[in-house]
C-alpha cells in the first residue's frame, strides 16, 4: 500500500519568505495585510492585500529565468527550490532499483489559478498601446497556466508526469491527490503544491468582480471570517510547495524530514453545504479516520458571511457544534488563491511537528451562532496527530485533505 | 490491479469547418482543409494572418441566451460538445448519482479572448496600467480563473463529484482524458465528462506566437498553410475548437447497451526537461511515454494499427516525433499509418488533443484513417507513411495518439476497440 509522506517543504508567505519565519509569524499571530504597494490602488474598492515583503527574484532564482517568468512562477520556483533542498533528495541519483531513471520517475504537479497575470497585463498593454511587434518572445511561455510546472521540470530534470491542476483556491489540495496518483503509478517523488500572485491592477480588478473581496480599509478588520463584521476576503500572493514520496522511499534514502502523511483527500462540486460535507466525509473515509480523531481543522474561511455559515454548518454536521478546534491563520495575510490552500497544508504539517495550533489572527467578534471552536488570539498547544484542511474554489469547488503523523502511517500499514 | 476499464461512449466536437462529430469526420476524410485568412479580427500588422476558425453560432448550437452572452467562447465550445457527447452516449443522466459524476476539462489558455476583450474596456485600449474598475464586467473573475469552464459544464449537467481543469499547454486535451480515465479506473467516479477546449484566436495569442515565429506565415495560401511532415512546412496554423467525451466503466456501459467507441487502454506522460519551447531531434521522452502507455495497455508495437501524430507542422516537432515513433515502434513505425489532422483543422492548443482523440475514436468506429492533408513534398527526415492527401480504408482497432507541448510535455494515449 502506498503511503505518501511529505519530506520537503518550501513556503513563501506575506508574513515570511521561509518556513521558519512564516511559522514564527503564524504562531505570533502577525498581520501582513497592508495597503497595496506595487501600484496605486487608492481608487479601487479593494485597497489591501497580503504582498510578499522583500522577495527579490534576482536573488532567489537564476537570473536568466527572471525575464522569462511572471512573479507567480518566480515565487513557485523559489518555493520548489526550498522544498527540494529541505528534502535532501538526490536529484541526479539512480532510481530505487539502482538504475539511472533519467528523472522519468520524478514528477511536478502544481496548482495554478490565474497564470502569469502581471506579465500578461504588461504584454497585452504592449500589444494594444504599441502594436503586435512589441509583444515579447516570452509571453508565450510566461503567461500560460503550465509555466511554473514546465520551468520547474526543466530546472530540476523532472521528466516524469507533469501536470497543472486548476480548481481556483482548492488547487493546492487537489495537487496532492494528483501527486499521490503519480506515486501509485510508479513515480519516486513528486513536487506538488501551489503558489499564486494575481495582484497586477487587472488581476485585482478581475478578482474584485467575484464580489467576494473585502472593501475594508482597516488592515486589522478587513478580513474577518466567521466574525460579525466579515465583508469578504483580502487577496494576497505566495503559497507552498512540497516534496511527496512514498514512505518506503523516504526510509530507504533516509530522508532527513518526514513532516506527515498525506492520508486522504476528496473533492466535490457545488456551492452548497451538502457538497462540502460530502467532501469532508469522503476525505475522512479515504483516510480511514473518524471525525473524533481529527485534532484541528484548517478552514477555508472565505470571509463572506453566507459562505462562512455554509462552512460552519458543514463542520458542525461532521464534528458536532464546537466539536473540533478550527483555525484560519490566513487571516494574517489574506487568501492566496491556490497558494493559500497549499500554505494551509504547510501549517498543518508544522502543527503536527510542533504540537501546536496557530491562531486565527485579529479575532474580535466571532458569530456565536456558527458554533465554532475558533482558535483565536494565541497559539493553542494540543496533541495534533490528524489534521483536516478544507478549501473551496470559486464557482463550487470543494476540497478536503487529511494529514496524519508519519507514525500513524507506520501503524496503519502494519 | 483494477478491473474497471474506462471507455468512451459518447463524443462531441466543435472544430474548424465542423460543428458536430458527423461533419467533423466528413471534413477529415474528405482531405479538405478548414484553414483560412483570419476573420475574427483585423490581422493587419501580424506576421501570421491565418487561422483555423470555427463557424460557431451559439444559438444554432443550442446554447441559451445567457450561455451565449456570459460564457467565454471556449466554454461555449466545451458545453456544446458535452451536450453532444451526452446525447451521443444515450446515457440517462438521471440514472447516475450526481456525486458519482466527474468533469475534467483541458485548456491551455482558458478564457483568453474574454480577458483580452474586457481588458480593452478597462484599460482604454492599453492606455492605463491602473485599469478602471468602474467599467469592469461582473464576469471578469470567471474569465480570470479557467476553472470556471469545467464548473460551467458541471453545473449544466448537475455534476457533484470531482471537477477540475487540467492546463498542460498543448497536451492538456490528452492529459484531461487520462485524468478522467484514472477517476473511472480507481472508482472515484462512474461517469466523466472529459475533453478539452481552447479559443485562442485573438490578437494577444497571435502576437505571442508571431514573436517566436511558431505559426505559419503563408498568408497568401491559407488552405495549404498547415503542412505537417512536408519538406516545405513552416509552422503551425493556430486553431480553435473543443471535443468532449462521456467516459464510463466498461461493464456498466455494456450493461446499459451503450455503443462503446473505444477503451482508454493506456496512457503516460513524460517531460523533456530541456526547454520551454524547444525539442531535440531524438524524441527520447515522447518515446518513453509511448513505451509506458503500451506497457500499461499490455500491447506491443505490432498491435498499433494507426498513429495519430501531434504533427504540428513546425520544423522541429515533426522530426522530433518521427524519431520518437521509430524509437518506440521499431520496424513497425515504417508500416503503421501515421497522420496529422492539424493539416485540416489547425492547432487548437490544449483542445487539439481531445479533438484528435475524437478522430481516433471515429477511425476505430469506421476503419478509416484520416489523411495528412497538404503533404506533397516528402521530407527525408520524416520518412514514415503519413497517409498523404487521401483517407485510407484500414482495419483500425488500436490507435496511438501523441501530443507534445510547451513546457516540454509529451503524452501518449492508446485507444482500443473493445471486443463485442
Amino acid at each position: 500500500m502506498s503511503v505518501p509522506v511529505v519530506t520537503g517543504l518550501g513556503t513563501a508567505a506575506p508574513t515570511g519568505l521561509d518556513v521558519k519565519s512564516f511559522w514564527a509569524a503564524a504562531l505570533r499571530g502577525e498581520l501582513a495585510i497592508a495597503p497595496i504597494r506595487r501600484f496605486d490602488a487608492g481608487g479601487y474598492d479593494t485597497t489591501l492585500a497580503g504582498e510578499l515583503r522583500g522577495f527579490s527574484p534576482m536573488e532567489t532564482i537564476p537570473g536568466r529565468l527572471v525575464p522569462q517568468t511572471d512573479i507567480w512562477t518566480q515565487i513557485g520556483l523559489y518555493a520548489i527550490d526550498c522544498a527540494l533542498a529541505d528534502s535532501g533528495l538526490e536529484l541526479a541519483g539512480p532510481g530505487l532499483d539502482g538504475s539511472s531513471s533519467r528523472g522519468y520517475d520524478l514528477s511536478v504537479i502544481t496548482a495554478a489559478s490565474a497564470g502569469g497575470v502581471e506579465f500578461g497585463q504588461r504584454e497585452i498593454e504592449n500589444l494594444w498601446a504599441k502594436g503586435p511587434k512589441y509583444v515579447g518572445a516570452y509571453q508565450s511561455i510566461a503567461w500560460f497556466y503550465a509555466a511554473t510546472t514546465g520551468q520547474a521540470s526543466i530546472r530540476h530534470g523532472f521528466r516524469g508526469q507533469c501536470d497543472t491542476i486548476v480548481t481556483e483556491a482548492a488547487g493546492g489540495l487537489d495537487s496532492f491527490d494528483a501527486a499521490a496518483r503519480a506515486l501509485s503509478e510508479g513515480a519516486r517523488a513528486v513536487v506538488c503544491g501551489g503558489c499564486d500572485s494575481p495582484l497586477s491592477p487587472y488581476g485585482l480588478v478581475c478578482q474584485m468582480a467575484s464580489g467576494s473581496l473585502s472593501r475594508g480599509k482597516d488592515p486589522e478588520r478587513a478580513y474577518a471570517p466567521f466574525q460579525r463584521h466579515a465583508d469578504g476576503y483580502v487577496p494576497g500572493e505566495g503559497g507552498a510547495m512540497f516534496l511527496l514520496e512514498d514512505l518506503s522511499s523516504a526510509i530507504a534514502r533516509n530522508a532527513p524530514r518526514r513532516y506527515g502523511w498525506f492520508a486522504g483527500h476528496a473533492a466535490t462540486f457545488s456551492a452548497d453545504v451538502p457538497a462540502l460535507i460530502s467532501a469532508i466525509e469522503q476525505a475522512l473515509a479515504s483516510a480511514r479516520v473518524e471525525p473524533a480523531q481529527v485534532d484541528v481543522v484548517f478552514a477555508d474561511a472565505l470571509g463572506v458571511p453566507e459562505r462562512d455559515e455554509h462552512e460552519a454548518a458543514a463542520l458542525s454536521a461532521v464534528f458536532g457544534p464546537h466539536g473540533v478546534p478550527v483555525t484560519a491563520p490566513k487571516t494574517g495575510f489574506g487568501r492566496l488563491a491556490c497558494g493559500g490552500s497549499a500554505l494551509d497544508v504547510a501549517a498543518g504539517l508544522l502543527s503536527i511537528r510542533d504540537q501546536v495550533i496557530p491562531p486565527t489572527v485579529g479575532v474580535v467578534a466571532v458569530r456565536p451562532e456558527l458554533e465554532l471552536d475558533l482558535v483565536a488570539d494565541r497559539p493553542r498547544p494540543a496533541t495534533v496527530r490528524t489534521v483536516l484542511v478544507v478549501a473551496r474554489g470559486a464557482g463550487g469547488f470543494n476540497s478536503a485533505l487529511v494529514l496524519r503523523t508519519v507514525d500513524a502511517a507506520s501503524n496503519h500499514s502494519q | 490491479m483494477s478491473t474497471r476499464r474506462p471507455v468512451i461512449t459518447g463524443a462531441g466536437v466543435v472544430s474548424a469547418g465542423a460543428v458536430g462529430t458527423a461533419d467533423f469526420w466528413s471534413l477529415l476524410i474528405s482531405g479538405s482543409t478548414a484553414t483560412r485568412g483570419i476573420t475574427h479580427f483585423d490581422p493587419a500588422g501580424f506576421r501570421s494572418r491565418i487561422a483555423a476558425e470555427c463557424d460557431f453560432d451559439p444559438e444554432a448550437a443550442g446554447l441559451s441566451e445567457r450561455e451565449a452572452t456570459e460564457l467565454d467562447r471556449a466554454a461555449q465550445f466545451a458545453l456544446t460538445c458535452a451536450r453532444e457527447a451526452l446525447a451521443d452516449s444515450r446515457l440517462e443522466l438521471e440514472a447516475v448519482p450526481r456525486h458519482r459524476m466527474a468533469v475534467v476539462v483541458g485548456s491551455a489558455v482558458g478564457c483568453t479572448i474574454s480577458l483580452e476583450r474586457e481588458y480593452l474596456a478597462v484599460s482604454g485600449r492599453g492606455a492605463r496600467w491602473e485599469v478602471d474598475q468602474s467599467v469592469a464586467s461582473p464576469l471578469l473573475h470567471s474569465f480570470l480563473v479557467p476553472s470556471s469552464v469545467p464548473g460551467t459544464i458541471a453545473a449544466a449537467m448537475g455534476v457533484r463529484g470531482r471537477v477540475s481543469l487540467i492546463s498542460n499547454g498543448c497536451t492538456s486535451g490528452l492529459d484531461a482524458v487520462c485524468h478522467a480515465a484514472r477517476l473511472i479506473s480507481d472508482g472515484t467516479a462512474d461517469v466523466a465528462f472529459a475533453g478539452a477546449c481552447d479559443a485562442p484566436i485573438s490578437p494577444i495569442t497571435m502576437a505571442c506566437f508571431d514573436a517566436i515565429k511558431a505559426t505559419s506565415p503563408d498568408n497568401h495560401d491559407p488552405a495549404h498553410a498547415s503542412r505537417p511532415f512536408d519538406m516545405t512546412r513552416n509552422g503551425f496554423v493556430l486553431g480553435e475548437g473543443a471535443a468532449m467525451f462521456v467516459i464510463e466503466e466498461l461493464a456498466a456501459a455494456r450493461e446499459r447497451g451503450a455503443h462503446v467507441y473505444a477503451e482508454v487502454a493506456g496512457y503516460a506522460s513524460r517531460a523533456n526537461a530541456l526547454h520551454m519551447t524547444g525539442l531535440d531531434a531524438e524524441g527520447q521522452e515522447m518515446s518513453e511515454a509511448i513505451n509506458v502507455a503500451m506497457s500499461r495497455a499490455g500491447l506491443g508495437p505490432a498491435d498499433i494499427d494507426y498513429v495519430n501524430a501531434h504533427g504540428s507542422g513546425t520544423r522541429q516537432n515533426d522530426r522530433h516525433e518521427t524519431a520518437a515513433f521509430k524509437r518506440s515502434l521499431g520496424e513497425h513505425a515504417y508500416r503503421v499509418p501515421v497522420s496529422s489532422i492539424k493539416s485540416a483543422v489547425g492547432h487548437s492548443l490544449g483542445a487539439i488533443g481531445a479533438v484528435e482523440l475524437a478522430a481516433c475514436a471515429l477511425a476505430i468506429d469506421t476503419d478509416v484513417v484520416p489523411p495528412t492533408a497538404n503533404l506533397n513534398h516528402p521530407d527525408p527526415d520524416c520518412d514514415l507513411d503519413y497517409v498523404p492527401i487521401n483517407a485510407r480504408k484500414h482495419r483500425t482497432d488500436t490507435v496511438l495518439s501523441v501530443g507534445s507541448g510547451f513546457g516540454g510535455f509529451q503524452t501518449a494515449v492508446i485507444l482500443q476497440a473493445t471486443p463485442a
